[in-house]
């Protein structure tokens, strides 16, 4: 595929994304995944980083993102039309609704239709959720080349989930900043070699 | 030509203080746009940020966009919206530069399998707080949530599908009970 074709199909994937990715930075995960395995621009694992990175980086997590796969796949040019097509639906959006403002806000139509996109944009990102879990932290492929259960767990890993889950949810660690977590679980990794790198 | 400079610049600012988006913008949005430069009421950005959740797309460049409007119209909304959106798009086209070039080193692989079982921890408390915030009655967990959970799991089927079908079906739902409530009073 030619680049400029490349750099055209990224723009109307993340336009695509800007349009139906409802409910902040989160949202636009499930559909990254659906657009790697679709594609083959990127694996799953690299979402994660890019997560992870853009969780430790100011800027809205959407646009973050957005920035980095479109990097990944395309260079600068791509990065700037990923993010483009992901916030110009929101712009436009907004600027034609800003005129009539309290009557989209009250719509019987717009309330019903947030009252089913609430649940199920939870239900998509608790679906990314199910996946990014079974990459992160188990090794099924290891498994059925070893046929050795304890291959199956990437325990070093867990371990250090568990831990990161008392302490994100413990009262007086629990308002730490996430970019704090995600720097210390880099130095656990580093220390404990959890890559086998 | 000035006015706009500086609705740029305030929203440069906006976008390079903000970790993470959405409810992290708003002390800067109240230092900075309500207190500094009067440009909107507190209570304005309340109603913005309210309604740029509602929208598609990003609600921090939403709401920048909301008050770009109110503050110089059509082109104003697109100059907030894009600046905000600017520091992000350099910082983490630097960073994503840097990555990509260092991916092969042991270091670096080690330290993002650390940093894969953090996000999954962030991912799976961000689920519980939305879960918290969206799940209104059994009916939206019935009919909507675990439908949607079970087709994305299970099946190929894009987002966009399950996202239109979810309208849909919030506004099927929103008017057969409100039109049985109609008939009892």
């Amino acid at each position: 595929m030619s680049y400029a074709l490349l750099l055209l199909q990224l723009f109307w994937e993340f336009l695509k994304i800007g349009i139906f990715a409802v409910g902040g930075g989160m949202a636009t995960l499930p559909f990254l995944y659906d657009l790697g395995e679709k594609t083959a621009w990127f694996t799953s694992a690299q979402v994660l980083d890019m997560l992870a990175v853009s969780e430790s980086t100011p800027g809205p997590i959407g646009i973050n993102m957005a920035t980095y796969v479109g990097y990944t796949v395309g260079g600068i040019p791509g990065a700037i039309l990923a993010t483009l097509g992901t916030i110009l639906p929101g712009i436009i959006l907004v600027i034609l609704l800003a005129k009539m403002l309290q009557r989209f806000h009250d719509n019987k139509y717009v309330l019903g239709a947030f009252y089913g996109l609430r649940p199920a944009s939870t239900a998509l990102i608790a679906a990314a959720g199910i996946s990014v879990l079974g990459e992160s932290l188990f090794n099924p492929s290891l498994y059925e080349q070893t046929g050795n259960i304890a291959d199956f767990f990437c325990v070093g890993p867990i371990i250090l989930a568990a831990v990161l889950a008392f302490l994100t949810n413990f009262k007086p660690t629990k308002k730490l900043h996430p970019v704090i977590y995600i720097a210390a679980s880099a130095v656990v990794g580093i220390v404990f070699k959890l890559g086998n790198a | 030509m000035k006015e706009y400079l500086s609705l740029f610049w305030a929203f440069v600012k906006v976008g390079g203080l903000t970790f993470g988006g959405g409810y992290a913008m708003l002390p800067i949005l109240q230092r900075d746009i309500v207190e500094k430069h009067h440009w909107v009421t507190e209570e304005e950005v309340m109603d913005y940020y309210a309604m740029a959740q509602c929208l598609p797309g990003i609600i921090m460049i939403n709401t920048s966009a909301f008050i770009g409007q109110h503050r110089k119209g059509t082109l104003g909304g697109f100059v907030a919206g894009f600046a905000s959106a600017l520091p992000s798009l350099v910082i983490i086209t630097i960073i994503a530069a840097f990555l990509t070039a260092f991916a092969e080193y042991p270091v670096v692989q080690n330290a993002f399998a650390g940093i894969r079982a953090c996000v999954v921890v962030l991912i799976v408390n961000a689920i519980i707080k939305l879960w918290k915030s969206a799940m209104v009655d059994w009916k939206s967990i019935v009919i909507i949530f675990l439908p949607i959970f079970l087709l994305s799991v299970f099946t190929e089927i894009s987002p966009i599908i399950l996202v239109v079908a979810s309208a849909v079906a919030g506004i099927v739902i929103t008017l057969i009970s409100n039109k049985r409530g109609g008939e009892g009073a």
